[in-house]
């Protein structure tokens, strides 16, 4: 029991970040039904950012409380900003050229972008790993018995508590602002999106801003959680964010944070109870599973065939 | 000098997001030193970067663009969508195959030569195999190394277990790989599109986290070694022994009759790909497909089985790359999980779309420019990667359609004439 708590509690830290990286998956392909496959790579450049701003403002975890809070939420919108600059980029140089072309096209340029991205980094900061000090310790005991302790650390709160918060702002922003309308406009139809004066290009190059900028927050977390990134954390995370994006059905925003829980569950009980080796197996088969007898997702709308 | 102000200021605005780009990453190198990580900062990498962009869309700007407006116009693509069957296409194939043939007696060519063509020919043969699926079932497969994993490792461990010849393996091998690829096709005949190229994607992965941890059969990361090389008719190509290739031939031995050898079986087996391919698509297997291709209920209400359509699709692709594989297992003496990775993947899909989907020449001269290219960065190691990337793109943006654009139809009323490749439906589902 004990010991399935502190799982659960693993796994839904987990799943936050592939939540926040699901979403800009479930965004780009509902709005231009395509998988963005350079996205998991974005978040890797998101992680690098914020590493290098975290060690240039020489922050550690002796720091005091307020500065922490503060000089954290300064790299949190450095790293936003700046990430979603190589968000629009990408969508700018390799996707908008191929917007009314065929489906393979902008998927091959996702994938050059994919690996131009990897090795962009690679280049630029070496292909070791890149260790850093845990910033933010400490956390409660929540349980205690025969000697196993159930720990909730202060990093799984804010992972957790900063993921929340932001589904619940962007949710607000997709239901009810100006931008929200138009993108759902331009998912229906975008055609008649830009005969109503929608202006179509700056809306999708908009989705990929937010989905940039919600990647690089997870990238962030995803530093302070594991304290290592190497230029090749982008590849499997990316992976499994598409995952846990179709499991919750694909186009829904809280579809995407459903599935990032249900495979970061998943994963974490795999590993916990089964093997370790295999765990990226069992996401996979789940994939798999879900899209053969529930080809919609959990909570995605049935797609209607037309004839 | 309105113009020339636009321009600048276009320039200006491309050179901040270039400087946007470039902090941190280009600025801060991150060291390793004992006490954690330091940054040493580089911004004369940032000079250089935000310069480049500035001055090359000036240019563009000012050039390239202003010039490029007029030529593009409703003409051109009238033109290409009724333009004659390409007269280049009809004699460009055999003389490629000629030159293959001739390849190993041609002056330039030495070992070096030869092991490049022969990684091109692989290459070639699995962009074949893939285009069954891709190019004329129109199923998107994200994970076609698997079936030559398959391949290169049922080849492999028949091999070294019971002593069976490389002849022998070779079909078993690509029965096994076309098994695979029925027990994939089975549980994603519903699928399509995207969906089907990431649970695809998924199956190839699955096969590698396999291979890497199942170790009593595999040998886990390590891989399997000392895989026995091809005979020619049981003639052996080593030095000394009663059964040697030059011996029997009263040759003097030479390690490049190996190599020379060794091109001649990826040839044939690249060229028995693109025959049974070219043949099967006349066949009513092969039109199915295309027809299952343009419009899958169209078809089912024809009375075309999709099932069995599909499945056919996957297990000849499959089997192709399961020939592929133990032809890389035996060339290689060695295999290991580390050489079946997604990238490979995206390598053959990025061919058989560079190449443009359905045209088996244009696959072979894309093979030749993404892997031959690929070569001639061997000098530059850290940065040839990068360079293949940017080449997907760049190739992709400019000809979205690959680099032959047209299409031979299957069938046509009195003259056969090429179509453009935007009346096909390729890669649609």
């Amino acid at each position: 029991m004990e010991y399935f708590l502190q799982q659960l509690i693993n796994g839904v830290t987990l799943g936050s970040i592939y939540g926040l990286i699901a979403i800009g998956y479930t965004m780009v392909y509902g709005i231009i039904g395509m998988i963005n496959f350079a996205h998991g790579d974005i978040f890797m450049v998101g992680a690098f950012i914020a590493l290098i701003f975290i060690i240039a403002l020489g922050f550690t975890a002796g720091t005091s409380f307020i500065l922490l809070v503060l000089a954290l939420m300064l790299v949190l919108v450095i790293a936003m900003v700046l990430t979603s600059i190589w968000g629009w980029t990408v969508e700018r140089l390799a996707y908008r050229p191929l917007r009314e072309s065929f489906r393979l096209a902008p998927l091959i340029t996702a994938i050059g972008m994919s690996i131009v991205l990897q090795n962009l980094v690679q280049i630029l900061q070496g292909a070791r790993v890149k260790p850093l000090q845990p910033i933010i310790t400490g956390g409660y005991v929540i349980m205690e018995k025969d000697g196993f302790v159930v720990n909730l650390s202060n990093i799984q709160i804010l992972i957790v508590v900063t993921t929340v918060i932001l589904m619940a702002v962007f949710s607000l922003i997709i239901a009810r602002t100006e931008l929200g309308r138009a993108q759902r406009a331009c998912e229906q139809d975008r055609v008649m999106a830009a005969l109503v004066g929608v202006n179509v290009d700056r809306t999708i190059s908009l989705t990929f801003v937010i989905g940039a900028a919600l990647a690089a927050v997870a990238g962030l977390m995803y530093l302070l959680y594991y304290g290592v990134i190497d230029f090749y954390i982008g590849f499997v995370a990316g992976i499994k964010a598409f995952t846990a994006a179709v499991l919750g059905g694909i186009g829904s925003l809280p579809g995407a944070m459903l599935g990032g829980m249900t495979i970061g569950l998943i994963e974490t009980f795999w590993s916990a109870y089964f093997t370790v080796e295999y765990k990226d197996v069992a996401a996979f088969s789940i994939l798999a599973i879900v899209l053969i007898f529930l080809p919609s997702g959990l909570l995605g709308k049935p797609e209607v065939e037309k004839v | 000098m309105p113009r020339l102000l636009d321009a600048l200021k276009d320039a200006g605005i491309a050179g901040l997001i270039a400087l946007g780009l470039a902090i941190p990453i280009w600025s801060h190198l991150t060291v390793q030193k004992p006490g954690g990580l330091v940054l040493e900062q580089r911004w004369w990498l940032v000079a250089i970067a935000v310069a480049t962009v500035f001055a090359g869309r000036l240019v563009l700007n000012l050039f390239w663009w202003p010039r490029r407006g007029a030529a593009a116009g409703l003409g051109r693509q009238v033109a290409r969508i009724a333009a004659p069957l390409a007269g280049a296409e009809k004699w460009l194939g055999p003389a490629l195959i000629g030159l293959a043939i001739l390849m190993p007696f041609l002056p330039f060519s030495n070992r070096y030569i030869m092991d490049l063509a022969i990684l091109v020919l692989t290459y070639v043969m699995l962009g074949w195999g893939l285009n069954v699926v891709v190019g004329l079932a129109g199923l998107l497969d994200l994970g076609y190394v698997a079936f030559y994993a398959v391949g290169a490792y049922s080849y492999a461990l028949i091999a070294t277990t019971f002593g069976l010849s490389f002849w022998v393996c070779l079909p078993l091998a690509g029965l096994f790989a076309a098994t695979w690829g029925v027990i994939l096709g089975f549980p994603v005949l519903r699928l399509r599109g995207d969906y089907l190229a990431i649970v695809t994607l998924a199956f190839g992965e699955i096969i590698r986290i396999i291979l890497i941890n199942w170790y009593d059969l595999t040998n886990g990361p390590d891989g399997i070694t000392g895989i026995p090389r091809p005979s020619f008719f049981g003639l052996e190509f080593k030095r000394f022994g009663d059964n040697t290739f030059a011996g029997f031939f009263g040759l003097e031995y030479s390690p490049i009759q190996r190599i020379i050898f060794l091109y001649y079986v990826i040839l044939v087996l690249a060229l028995i790909t693109n025959i049974v391919t070219v043949r099967l698509r006349r066949l009513p297997v092969g039109r199915a497909w295309e027809a299952l291709r343009e419009d899958e209920i169209a078809c089912r209400s024809l009375g075309i089985n999709t099932t069995s359509t599909k499945l056919t699709a996957f297990a000849i692709g499959a089997m192709f790359g399961g020939f592929a594989g133990s032809f890389f297992a035996t060339r290689q003496g060695f295999i290991s999980p580390e050489s079946f990775t997604f990238i490979e993947s995206a390598i053959i899909l990025a061919i058989v779309v560079l190449g443009g989907m359905g045209s088996q020449i244009g696959i072979a001269i894309a093979a030749v420019v993404m892997i031959g290219g690929f070569e001639l960065f061997r000098e530059l190691e850290l940065y040839r990667m990068l360079i293949f990337g940017l080449a997907m793109v760049g190739i992709m943006v400019w000809k979205p359609r690959g680099l032959v654009s047209s299409r031979a139809p299957t069938i046509a009323i009195g003259k056969r004439k090429a179509i453009s490749s935007d009346l096909v439906g390729e890669g649609h589902g």
